[in-house]
């Protein structure tokens, strides 16, 4: 937050351009690369989470309910990265209090939230004086992020890490048994909770750059990636950071190359190396049968 | 305030007056148990006879509607030394797709003793091998637990409730669907942790298979305790302990 007020108005990083090769020559694109490699690494972290608990959609219905945070934003005239922060952490803190009570309504008071807030949030960027439309939130603007904007997802991204660090071991012992967990005293509920709120922040923090309606797709993909080829959870959670950051890189690079929109290319990416995941498990798995059938009965 | 009738230590593991109801449905009523240190105990019953309901709340999962639950003396959510109770769930519980290595599992089972936001030390990471190599694993430590035979996927959730060497070990169903084998390791190593270090198990199941022999005490459960004694009193009854689900429903008559 220090660090937040300190550089508003300033357009690049400190020393900027960096002498980096093209197409990260220029400053916008250095600005680019920071956001998006932080992102592209903090939303599988969180993902790795959230997909084995079965909610693979949750950071895209939070980031429909971050809609109505921005329209919020524009309405009163205050910061719309601070305004959906609050917003979907709320929304994702009651999700959780949904889920966590597991009755039949929970799913229809899911779509209530989910749907509400994105309905919420175009009435009131339609009542909005300021010229500012929800695009650039709805689909990502990477491109035109500011240093503000990039200290910010530093600051969001250093605080999943931080949370990350200290609480990893004990969201893993939940994921895989919470019953075994809640009488081995680990505060279950609490990390759920916790790793909702993360996935908000997550959220927030992805906004600018992949956009809210495609987060959940950097939250999930690179997971079902690094499942299907990692030995490990350890290795599961390595690799899917990986695969994020690859794909921020090379949608960066598609971006500048053949002018797309930066958002919808990284995404893209990560959908292609799902592809080739895919076909190398599968001819692993063909590898491993065929070895079994030559080696015969045991 | 604890009321202590007898003197010596608290027993692990206490019930007393246990009663709960799903709505007008009673699931369990009145029901007191014990298993104290050293002691080697089952808890048997067919399905619906509220075994499950009745694990739950001696855990702290599930709030009676009457009645409390003491473990080493204390009401389940006030324990302190949570790593004293060693809980192993049923395998079909443990998240099937889960990419985790037999060794991250049992880490995982080291939290409550090295507490959950801290680093692993030495004695941690002794503990987690010795843990493995308790259970004959240590050749599938680095093997994903969903590609293990149900038997060592049995025996590595054990290990991972051994990790944080429990005084007190609660067992659900942990007979089903386990090869021979692995029924052997596993018995040996329950009877290794009565007898030489003094733990208490309570064994929750529908059959006995191996370890009948070993127990020290047998309590029987239909929505109420129908028998609790030792288990020669119950063959005595001409009742087998080895039975199968198909058999507990005409032996429990004879008991009620």
């Amino acid at each position: 937050m220090m660090h937040v007020t300190h550089v508003v108005g300033a357009l690049t990083l400190p020393g900027m351009p960096w002498p980096l090769p093209w197409p990260f020559d220029r400053s916008y694109m250095q600005l680019a690369l920071v956001a998006g490699v932080i992102v592209g690494a903090t939303a599988p972290l969180i993902g790795v989470f959230i997909v084995q608990k079965g909610m693979s959609l949750m950071g895209d219905g939070i980031g429909h309910v971050a809609v109505a945070g921005i329209g919020a934003s524009l309405l009163m005239g205050t910061s719309p990265t601070w305004t959906a922060l609050v917003v979907a952490i709320a929304a994702a803190l009651l999700i959780e209090f949904l889920r966590s009570r597991g009755n039949a309504t929970g799913d229809l008071a899911l779509a209530l939230v989910f749907y509400g807030g994105i309905a919420a949030g175009v009435v009131l960027a339609s009542r909005s004086a300021t010229n500012t439309n929800l695009q650039p939130y709805l689909f990502g603007s990477i491109l035109t992020a500011t240093a503000n904007d990039v200290w910010t997802i530093v600051a969001l991204g250093a605080g999943i890490a931080v949370a990350m660090a200290i609480a990893g071991r004990a969201l893993f012992a939940v994921v895989l048994d919470e019953d075994s967990a809640r009488v081995a005293g680990i505060p279950a509920r609490a990390l759920n909770a916790l790793l909702a709120v993360l996935t908000a922040v997550t959220v927030v923090a992805a906004m600018r750059i992949v956009g809210v309606l495609l987060v959940a797709a950097l939250m999930v993909l690179p997971v079902a990636t690094s499942r299907m080829l990692a030995r490990s959870f350890r290795g599961t959670l390595v690799l899917a950071v990986v695969v994020g950051v690859v794909s921020a890189v090379l949608g960066l690079v598609a971006a500048r190359t053949w002018a797309l929109a930066a958002g919808g290319a990284i995404v893209l990416v990560t959908a292609a190396l799902f592809a080739l995941a895919s076909i190398v498990a599968g001819a692993r798995r063909a590898g491993a049968q065929a070895d079994s059938i030559l080696s015969g009965p045991h | 305030m604890r009321i202590m009738l007898t003197s010596g230590p608290a027993p692990a593991l206490a019930a007393h007056g246990i009663s709960f109801a799903y709505g007008r449905e009673t699931v369990l009523d009145r029901v007191d148990l014990q298993v104290h240190a050293g002691e080697f105990a089952a808890l048997v019953g067919p399905n619906g006879s509220g075994k499950s309901t009745l694990l739950r709340i001696l855990l702290g999962l599930l709030t009676p509607t009457s009645g409390r639950v003491e473990i080493f003396g204390s009401a389940p959510t006030e324990l302190r030394e949570r790593w004293r109770v060693g809980y192993v769930p049923q395998r079909p519980r443990i998240a099937p797709d889960l990419p985790a290595t037999v060794e991250e599992v049992v880490a995982a089972g080291r939290l409550p003793k090295q507490g959950w936001w801290r680093r692993r030390h030495a004695a941690d990471r002794a503990a987690i091998d010795h843990a493995i190599e308790s259970v004959a694993l240590a050749g599938q430590r680095k093997q994903r637990l969903n590609e293990l035979s149900g038997g060592q996927q049995q025996r590595a959730l054990i290990a991972k409730a051994l990790v944080a060497e429990p005084r007190l070990l609660v067992l659900d169903e942990p007979i089903a669907g386990v090869d021979v084998e692995s029924q052997r390791l596993f018995r040996d190593s329950l009877v290794h942790l009565v007898r030489e270090h003094d733990t208490a198990i309570l064994l929750v199941s529908h059959e006995l298979g191996a370890v009948a022999d070993d127990l020290d005490h047998v309590l029987v459960l239909k929505r109420s305790i129908v028998f609790d004694g030792p288990p020669a009193d119950l063959t005595a009854t001409g009742v087998s302990l080895g039975v199968h689900q198909a058999d507990l429903p005409l032996w429990l008559e004879e008991l009620t």
